[in-house]
C-alpha cells in the first residue's frame, strides 16, 4: 500500500498579496466587506419597527438615534455599502449568465461599481433630503 | 493504527460536499428577491425619514407596505445568513469557533426575524 501523503503537502493557492493589483480584484474584496457589513444593518431596522409597534416614547427615542448626526452618519455609510453591494451583485449575476467576463468589460464592470454606488448614494441623499423638505 | 482510509473517505461526511450548489443558487435566488425588495424598502426610509409616530405606524399599517417590508426581511436575512456562512468557512478554521460561529448565524437571523416580523404584525393588527 502506497503512503498517502495528501495531507502533508496539499497545493495551496496563492493568497491575495502574489497578485498584481487590479480594479476586479478590490471590486471583489468589496463585496465581500460590503456583504459582512451589511449584516448588521436588518438588526438596526428591525429595532426601529420594534420602536414603532411598542409606543410613541420608543419611536421617538430610537427616530432620535437614527437621526443624530452618529445616526445619519452610520446610515450615510450604509447606503453607501448597500448600494455598491446591490450593483456588485447585479454585476455577479450578468456573470452568471456567462457574459461580462472578457478582461476589458470587467474591468469597466468593476469601475462603473464603484462610480454607480458613489453617484447613487450621493442621488438618494439628495433626494432623501428633498422629500422630507430639508430639516 | 495507520489510517487505511482515502482521502476522500476521511472527508467524507464532514462539510457541504454536494451541498454547494444549493447554496450557489439559493444566493442568487435571494439575491434576485433582495433586489425590488431592497429598492421598495429604501424608498420607504426615505420617505418616512423623521416622520411622526403616527404618521409611520399608519404607512406600516397597510397590508401591502407591511408585507413588503416583511418579505423584504425574510430575503435578505435568509441571503445574509448563506453569505455569511461561506464567510465564516473561508477564514475561521478552529473547529470549534467555526461551528459556533455557524450557529450564531442561524440564530441571529431569526432572532432579527422574529423582532421585525412580530412588529408589523403588532401594528398592522393595530395592538
Ligand atoms: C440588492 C441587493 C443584493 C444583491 C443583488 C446581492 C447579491 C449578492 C450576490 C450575487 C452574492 C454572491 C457573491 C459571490 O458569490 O461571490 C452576495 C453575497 C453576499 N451578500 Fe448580497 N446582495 C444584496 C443585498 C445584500 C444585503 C442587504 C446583505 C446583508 C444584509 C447582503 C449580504 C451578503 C453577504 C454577507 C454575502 C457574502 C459575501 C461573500 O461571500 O463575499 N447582501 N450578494
Amino acid at each position: 500500500m502506497s503512503k498517502i501523503t495528501a495531507t502533508q503537502s496539499r497545493p495551496l493557492s496563492p493568497h491575495l498579496q502574489i497578485y498584481r493589483f487590479t480594479p476586479t480584484m478590490a471590486m471583489s474584496v468589496a463585496h465581500r466587506i460590503t456583504g459582512a457589513a451589511l449584516y448588521f444593518g436588518p438588526l438596526l431596522f428591525a429595532l426601529w419597527l420594534l420602536a414603532a409597534a411598542t409606543s410613541a416614547e420608543w419611536f421617538d427615542f430610537v427616530s432620535g438615534l437614527f437621526g443624530s448626526f452618529l445616526g445619519r452618519l452610520v446610515l450615510f455609510g450604509y447606503s453607501w455599502a448597500l448600494l455598491h453591494h446591490m450593483l456588485g451583485g447585479i454585476r455577479h449575476l450578468i456573470w452568471d449568465t456567462g457574459r461580462g467576463l472578457e478582461r476589458d468589460t470587467s474591468t469597466r464592470l468593476a469601475k462603473a461599481t464603484l462610480i454607480g454606488s458613489i453617484t447613487l448614494t450621493v442621488i438618494v441623499w439628495v433626494v432623501g433630503y428633498a422629500l422630507r423638505g430639508g430639516f | 493504527m495507520a489510517d487505511m482510509r482515502t482521502p476522500l473517505n476521511r472527508v467524507r461526511g464532514l462539510g457541504a460536499a454536494r451541498g454547494g450548489t444549493e447554496h450557489f443558487w439559493r444566493q442568487r435566488l435571494t439575491a434576485v428577491s433582495n433586489l425590488p425588495l431592497i429598492l421598495f424598502f429604501m424608498g420607504f426610509v426615505m420617505a418616512y425619514s423623521g416622520a411622526p409616530f403616527e404618521e409611520v405606524r399608519a404607512a406600516i399599517a397597510s397590508p401591502v407596505v407591511a408585507l413588503l417590508i416583511g418579505f423584504a426581511f425574510v430575503s435578505v436575512l435568509y441571503h445574509m445568513r448563506l453569505g455569511m456562512q461561506v464567510i465564516i468557512e473561508d477564514y475561521v478554521h478552529d473547529q470549534g469557533w467555526k461551528v459556533a460561529l455557524i450557529i450564531l448565524n442561524t440564530f441571529f437571523p431569526i432572532v432579527v426575524g422574529a423582532i421585525a416580523l412580530l412588529s408589523l404584525l403588532k401594528i398592522v393588527f393595530g395592538a
